[in-house]
């Protein structure tokens, strides 16, 4: 397969993450058309977590699928009114014929999600399927259920590749994906140890291209970068630190994440937690897709999708704080979105029973002013730089 | 007598005495209900636990078993909707912090539990435990709530559901055997969960019994589904419809609920053997998909009744049952592996119906003689509304059915505009006028 990305070796970091951010909001993904020009074939996957090293193992393009900003013209009048608007972008750029697939996968993640499989089912050829990650991972039979789970999905995936997936295709693929993800964490230790360097936006966007793109190539991608960046000559400034929570499934704009970066350092945060959901090496072994299972329910992150007791959300929230020596909190949600709403809740009374300042707030993907949101937060910034 | 009913009725019933047996369905069923909350007030007094459960995979074959009573918010928010004060309690929920824009359901319950339980129906106690699938996600959701308001034990119990349209597996294939053993699994930790609970030892004849009571439900209840074939329709999906989904909840796995839906039979069976419809003239047979609109409960089937539309089909009988339209028989030789091969089966066929339900509902226009179907998508539950715009346009081209869409709320009138629901559904009546007259001009050409 050819490299999907273009050059950027001699360009500046500057000038790539411009390139990325290109990229991640063309709402025709050249990346994914390339890649199906080479005769590649394409699983799209909904938000949040998907386990992509099954699809990379079968040598097929895993593709993040987390709606766009486009008017959903197509989408639109496939759902009611109260949905969220990620739903409607994301059946839009298929129904539109930007994104083709051949294969496309929802999760339980909320009810909404779990009708776009059906939605989608309804309106395309290929298999449209549902991917029934466990909602109750504290029951002992949790594992291995997901095990088996995964060996479904991995008959499913053999299908549309034309061949098996052999054990070691799947523990090279892990290995890939161990070394992304220990690249993402460098991203964000960047981010929360010397958050000058590296504005939230320009973060996600390192971060957001790697679901259209080969996890190899995004190991390139993030190998050439991360230096480059260290390398920045930016001086700290008095800023509050940040963590932002809200951005799990549907996406919040650039600009919107650009405001927020003009006021504050995000230190840390939850878009596309998807990708970063396992936080450490998956260990490889004799029986790789059950390590695979095992990881997302022991070595994961948390969002308001995945119900686990070992996991009270707000207690995960304010730790994610404490660690990242932030001083206050975003608590954002996607408009409609009904369990970042409800998580809302609880994630506010605990920040104040902690007495962590935080400042409410929603999105839309599709959103394109940001005065009201600007001025809000500029004195919510004031106020506690000020107080 | 006009029906389509293949095999109807039958004995006894087509001789009874007309007073004793019509009307007893909503009677009885009123009456249920009463006792239920007065027994649900009254429970703490005696010492007795109850456990907060919902409607798709309740779980309440292993209370009963355990003596634990079932309490269903969903049922308790409906009630205040129905009564005209849900406003007060969902207020009650959003000062807590909830947005306007999720599920008023959970909000007019956190308005209950900050009331200490008061309800128009009873005082509703505090929970034991709570027992909640993932038939709906918000389920797990509002599990969380309680989870931060009480200290007790809260147990999940995940049944995967069709990974695709019409994609089912059944015992002995790979994928149903793997799913099974996880739902086997987790019924055992929460038969553990309620020994702790009540400090009583698991009765596996107990179980049994409580499973028998459940057989009888689900086989009168898929008889009940059957039973509105007739033309006319015996009874009311949607009103009437509500008044049995109660009873089928609440009493589910109790000989009470067993003997309400035997005499519940045998009444429709004497309707449609003596061609007793309900209390109008039927013009226009209709199937109803999403979930009542309890703000204007009888005003909204009104709207319907006034132009002789009678809603003999209704998606909600169907999921909100948890899949009791099935008729699944539990195997009582091997109660625990049969109860999560029945939970597997009947919480799945609920979820299809919710997010599949395009197929269903074209299997029902013709043995049911469907004219028209009315999608009532609602603000509040993203589970059973989100697809059914996509669902309709499925059903249309598949069928050509005539099709009502009208969007309002379950519980919130700030959502619900009788005014222009009426002016929808006027212009969809006289719609299916027209379509009338032409199919009789074709027929007569």
């Amino acid at each position: 397969m050819p490299r999907l990305l273009d050059s950027y070796e001699n360009m500046s970091i500057d000038d790539a993450l411009i390139m990325c951010r290109d990229l991640v909001e063309d709402p025709d993904f050249p990346t994914v058309k390339k890649w199906r020009e080479a005769g590649g074939k394409v699983v799209g996957h909904f938000q949040v977590y998907f386990p992509e090293e099954i699809v990379d193992a079968a040598g097929l393009l895993p593709f993040k699928v987390r709606g766009a900003q486009i008017e959903p013209r197509h989408g639109e009048s496939h759902f009611g009114s109260y949905l969220c608007s990620i739903l409607k972008t994301s059946l839009e750029i298929a129904l539109g014929g930007q994104v083709v697939l051949d294969m496309f996968v929802s999760h339980p993640i909320c009810d909404s999600a779990r009708n776009l499989a059906a939605v989608w089912g309804r309106n395309f050829d290929y298999p449209c399927e549902i991917l029934y990650l466990p909602q109750n991972p504290n029951s002992s039979h949790a594992a291995a259920y997901l095990r088996g789970e995964y060996a479904r999905l991995a008959r499913e995936v053999e299908k549309i590749a034309g061949r098996e997936i052999t054990t070691d295709q799947l523990r090279a693929s892990m290995t890939v994906f161990n070394k992304n993800r220990a690249l993402l964490r460098e991203l964000y230790a960047i981010k929360r140890d010397t958050p000058w360097l590296l504005a939230v936006d320009e973060a996600y966007v390192l971060l957001a291209v790697g679901g259209m793109i080969p996890r190899e190539e995004h190991n390139e991608l993030l190998s050439w970068a991360l230096p480059k960046i260290r390398g920045r000559s930016a001086t700290p400034q008095d800023r509050m630190r940040l963590v932002f929570s809200g951005g799990f499934c549907e996406q919040p704009p650039l600009d919107l994440l650009h405001t927020i970066a003009q006021f504050s350092y995000v230190v840390d945060d939850d878009l596309l937690v998807g990708m970063r959901y396992i936080t450490e090496d998956i260990a490889l072994g004799d029986d790789p897709l059950a390590n695979l299972a095992s990881a997302y329910l022991d070595q994961s992150s948390y969002s308001p999708v995945q119900h686990d007791m070992n996991k009270p959300k707000e207690h995960m929230l304010l730790q994610q704080i404490k660690a990242a020596n932030a001083g206050a909190a975003i608590i954002s949600a996607a408009k409609m979105c009904e369990p970042g709403l409800d998580e809302q809740v609880a994630y506010t009374k605990a920040l104040d029973d902690e007495g962590i300042r935080y400042f409410v707030t929603e999105f839309e993907e599709r959103m394109a002013n940001f005065d009201s949101l600007e001025i809000q937060l500029e004195t919510f910034i004031e106020n506690l730089l000020f107080a | 007598m006009s029906t389509t009913t293949s095999n109807l009725p039958q004995g006894a019933a087509a001789t009874k005495d007309k007073s004793s047996i019509i009307g007893r369905g909503n009677k009885d069923g009123n009456q249920l209900f009463r006792d239920w909350y007065q027994e649900l007030t009254t429970a703490p007094s005696r010492g007795e636990h109850s456990a907060y459960v919902f409607v798709m995979g309740s779980l309440a074959e292993v209370l009963q078993s355990f003596d634990i009573h079932t309490i269903f918010p969903e049922v308790n928010g409906l009630q205040t909707a129905v009564r005209h004060v849900a406003d007060d309690y969902i207020a009650q929920g959003e000062d807590y912090g909830f947005s306007a824009d999720v599920c008023a359901y959970v909000k007019a319950d956190v308005g209950l539990q900050l009331r200490g339980g008061d309800h128009p129906m009873g005082k509703i106690p505090k929970p034991s435990m709570a027992v909640y699938t993932n038939a709906c996600n918000t389920y797990l959701k509002w599990a969380e709530i309680w989870e931060r308001m009480y200290n007790m034990p809260s147990v999940t119990i995940d049944i995967p559901g069709s990974r695709a349209a019409g994609r089912h597996t059944w015992s002995g294939h790979v994928d149903f055997e793997n799913d099974l053993k996880y739902v086997r699994g987790q019924i055992g930790e929460l038969i553990t969960v309620c020994e702790t609970v009540t400090g009583k030892k698991f009765d596996i004849d107990r179980l049994r019994e409580t499973m028998h009571h459940t057989n009888v439900m689900m086989e009168r209840y898929e008889r009940l589904i059957e039973l509105n074939k007739a033309k006319p329709a015996p009874y009311n999906a949607v009103t009437d419809g509500t008044v049995y989904l109660g009873v089928a909840n609440g009493f589910r796995g109790r000989a009470e609920g067993a003997k309400y839906f035997t005499d519940l039979v045998e009444e429709m069976e004497y309707k449609v053997a003596n061609g007793i419809g309900t209390t109008f003239e039927e013009k226009y047979r209709l199937v109803f998909v999403g979930v009542p609109c309890y703000p204007i409960f009888r005003r909204f089937n009104e709207m319907f009744t006034e132009w002789g539309g009678a809603f003999v089909g209704s998606s909600y009988m169907w999921f909100a049952s948890g899949g009791a339209n099935t008729g699944f028989q539990y195997d009582l030789d091997r109660p625990l592996d049969s109860l999560a091969e029945g939970l597997l089966v009947t919480t799945r066929d609920a979820m299809d119906t919710m997010f599949y339900s395009n197929r269903n509902i074209v299997d029902t226009i013709e043995p049911f003689g469907i004219d028209g179907v009315v999608y009532h998508p609602i603000k509040s539950c993203r589970t059973v509304s989100t697809g059914l715009a996509d669902n309709r346009r499925a059903v249309i081209e598949e069928s050509g059915a005539a099709t009502l869409f009208v969007e309002s709320d379950h519980m919130d009138k700030r959502v619900v505009s009788e005014a222009q629901l009426k002016n929808r559904i006027d212009a969809f009546f006289e719609g299916l006028a027209t379509r009338r007259v032409r199919q009789s001009a074709g027929e007569s050409r």
